[in-house]
């Protein structure tokens, strides 16, 4: 086919246990899937075996960017796939930074990390040369923020490079650990952080400083203007504006807005941490990804004055989202925006993820009020709205000085096994759920997404149509049929690799045409096909790590808390989680079976 | 009349890139290797962005410095580079003091802002602009 294939079709794997490296041509992978996903999840087949311990040298962590990585706007972001500490399954997460052009200009379409190694290192990749380095000085540094300005300045590449990193979470192997990119931005959910903690990685810089002759620029030009006034068109005007900051005040009119560990859809203090409030009092900085003009990620400064001394200040940059004005805000009652932002802080310079961090806080919270724990266990009295307390136990997560707190690092559904309270306790498929209360799509998307995430078919949208137009509810089946199909077209979104917030401006159409400047031949019809495989191939692999339908316990708590389209019926739920396993563990008993045979 | 590429506010610059794309792409490129803008943090994102491209000097030092006079004076200041004479000795790059002239390291040649104003097109927060030079 092209040539732009064969520059995205290099490679690079790198062993930490055996501290070595090299580069494998994968035309094969990158023809059939693609790029992003599509290629990952063969990787992952090929790398981890059936069985592997998420923590234990067999698992890999594997990058890929896809063919219009750093070509087109917002094609920004890096997928990385591994095998979950969280829940013991195939995962996926992705950020943006400089991190996908670092790779894609570094000269790969794919980093594989495995192994692991004896001593604290970091790896830097610098084009065609990779390096081991000794991280002694770094772990245990108690600010990932700090390990993120020290490589900063020791190593070469501003501008061109990515600078990956774990905090004190991922060292002690906390279950829902991130993994740090240029400072504000995530690989968040599902625990990369504890990956690279188990493999004693502390950071992985790439520096790519290559650049590729373009197959046809003046259809490339053409298609990229075309692209470019899309992405600064109202498609993501909310993004630049307010950020995803934006959605706090409509989730909170519509009661969708979870709060205090989801028993309730309102938070009478969502104003104060609305995205207007937060642009208006504290806002310092828009910043984008590479090639996104959008700029959603937002930066508040706080100012603070030192307790023991006057007129002595200092001032913090805290990268605020929805995600965690949710997660650590409204679900742990918190509307003092100050100590919203210091919470954050304190949950970023560790390396947490904030939704999971949240969530487990909440029902911490809620334990202890119901007097499922006592506060000898909690060590501070957590209290609803108390930010102060919820800092100090965040660094006990980290830090795990009791039972309670050692079972808190595991997850919640972990921790409501052994103390109790499992009604309240938020997890699907010991994942914590992003923050939408929107109606049964959601909850029953997240039952049923591979990886349990808000974003594997955003069916928030697809409650909120039917409150704005006040339908009716599909059928249960109807309703998986909905949501699959937007589960298999985002594969190859996130095979291409965009990012989801320019969902909109990459329609069939567009990824078709965008493809096409390349050098590729694929139509509408391939991508869409395309996108079911790789949906279907990340069922296969799920369903042989032993992923069944008696795992999808849905907390009491959801049932009883109203959504705007009224209390979710357990039984409707229950229709569709059968009738989505049905369908699919048919499908694959036929595809295994065939290969057998 | 004469432009020039003028930085009219880095304080608005997202740190996108997409300037040093559109850049690169003229030569038919993707990457950000080959552009003569560049946009890196100015020591961590929080403090903002730096961006760098020739401010097209009068009396330009890199001229000056070009022993093989590769590099020829431009109508609105700056210069303009003759790929066949450039020796790819790197004086230039030395001689400008604000880092405008990069450097292509696979063709082992300077790349220097032309100021043709193809970049502009594409910052979408109004950093850069084209200048008539009076
Ligand atoms: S919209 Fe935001 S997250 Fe997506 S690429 Fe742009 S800056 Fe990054
Ligand atoms: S490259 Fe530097 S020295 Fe040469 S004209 Fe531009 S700013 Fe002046
Ligand atoms: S004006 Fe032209 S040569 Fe100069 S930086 Fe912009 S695109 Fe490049
Ligand atoms: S396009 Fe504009 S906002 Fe983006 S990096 Fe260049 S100067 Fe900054």
């Amino acid at each position: 086919m092209v040539d732009w294939v064969k520059t995205l079709s290099r490679v690079l794997y790198i062993d930490l246990t055996r501290k070595i490296f090299w580069v494998e041509d994968r035309s094969d992978l990158f023809e059939k899937w693609l790029g992003g996903i599509g290629v990952a999840v063969q990787l992952y087949k090929e790398e981890v075996p059936r069985g592997a311990n998420p923590l234990g040298p067999e698992n890999a962590a594997i990058f890929a960017v896809g063919p219009l990585t750093g070509v087109f706007p917002m094609a920004s972001k890096v997928i990385a796939v591994f095998k979950s500490p969280l829940n013991g399954y195939i995962a996926e997460s992705h950020a943006g930074g400089r991190a996908a052009s670092a790779i894609r200009f570094a000269g790969y379409g794919a980093i594989v990390i495995k192994g692991t190694s004896d001593r604290p290192v970091y790896v830097v990749v610098d084009g065609d040369r990779v390096r081991f380095r000794d991280a002694g000085a770094l772990w245990g540094m108690r600010s990932s923020e700090t390990v993120g300005r020290v490589l900063r300045e020791a190593l070469p590449g501003a501008g061109y490079r990515t600078i990956m990193r774990i905090g004190r979470a991922g060292e002690r192997l906390v279950r829902y650990a991130n993994v740090t990119v240029e400072t504000y931005r995530h690989f968040g959910r599902m625990g990369l952080g504890a990956v690279f903690g188990s493999k004693k990685l502390k950071a992985l810089v790439v520096i790519g400083r290559k650049s590729f002759k373009l197959p046809d620029v003046v259809a490339y030009r053409e298609v990229f203007k075309e692209v470019f006034n899309l992405t600064v068109g109202p498609a993501t005007r909310k993004y630049h504006d307010l950020g995803t900051a934006a959605n706090v005040l409509p989730l909170d009119k519509l009661g969708a807005l979870p709060t205090r560990n989801f028993s309730s859809g309102r938070f009478e203090g969502a104003r104060e941490i609305s995205g207007e409030k937060l642009a208006e009092e504290s806002l310092s900085r828009r910043v984008a990804c590479s090639a996104c003009p959008v700029a959603c990620i937002h930066l508040a400064a706080i100012r603070e004055e030192y307790e023991d001394e006057r007129y002595f200040y200092k001032t913090e940059f805290v990268p605020y989202d929805y995600e965690p004005i949710y997660a650590l805000g409204s679900n742990l009652g918190i509307s003092d925006r100050y100590g919203l932002l210091k919470l954050i802080k304190a949950v970023e310079d560790e390396g947490l993820d904030a939704i999971s961090t949240g969530v487990v806080l909440a029902w911490a919270t809620e334990a202890l009020e119901k007097g499922v724990v006592d506060v000898g266990k909690t060590i501070v009295p957590l209290r609803w709205g108390d930010w102060r307390n919820y800092i100090k136990a965040v660094s006990y997560i980290v830090l795990q000085p009791n039972d309670f707190y050692q079972a808190l690092a595991l997850g919640v559904e972990e921790a409501a096994k052994r103390f109790g309270g499992a009604e309240f306790a938020l997890a699907y498929n010991h994942v914590e759920p992003a923050g939408y209360h929107t109606g049964p799509l959601y909850h029953i998307s997240l039952a049923i997404g591979l990886r349990h995430s808000h974003l594997d078919a955003g069916a928030y949208s697809l409650d909120q149509r039917l409150i704005i137009t006040g339908g009716s509810l599909p059928e249960p089946e109807e309703a998986v049929r909905m949501i699959q199909e937007e589960e298999a077209w985002r594969q190859v979104l996130n095979s291409l690799v965009i990012c989801l917030f320019a969902r909109e401006v990459y329609g069939r159409a567009t990824a078709e045409r965008a493809l096409k400047s390349l050098g590729y031949n694929l139509s509408q019809t391939d991508l869409v096909e395309l996108g079911r495989r790789i949906y279907f191939e990340k069922h296969l692999i799920k369903f042989s790590e032993d992923f069944k339908p008696e795992d999808i316990v849905l907390p009491k708590r959801l049932f009883e808390t109203p959504t705007p389209l009224g209390q979710i019926s357990p039984d409707y739920v229950r229709r569709a989680i059968a009738y989505y396993f049905k369908t699919l563990s048919d499908e694959v008993k036929e595809s295994t079976g065939r290969k057998s045979s | 009349m004469p432009r020039r590429l003028v930085v009219v506010d880095a304080n608005r610059c997202v740190g996108c890139q997409l300037c040093v794309y559109a850049c690169t792409s003229r030569f038919g490129y993707a990457g950000l290797s080959k552009s003569a803008i560049f946009v890196r943090s100015a020591g961590g994102v929080e403090r903002g962005f730096v961006v760098i491209v020739c401010r097209a000097c009068r009396d330009p030092p890199c001229a000056r410095s070009c022993p093989v006079e590769a590099l020829s004076l431009r109508s609105g200041g700056g210069v303009i580079l003759n790929p066949n004479r450039c020796i790819g000795c790197g004086n230039c790059v030395e001689a400008c003091d604000i880092g405008a002239v990069m450097w292509d390291s696979e063709l082992e040649k300077p790349v220097i802002c032309t100021h043709c104003g193809y970049c502009v097109g594409f910052c979408p927060h109004g950093v850069i602009a084209l200048e008539e030079v009076v």
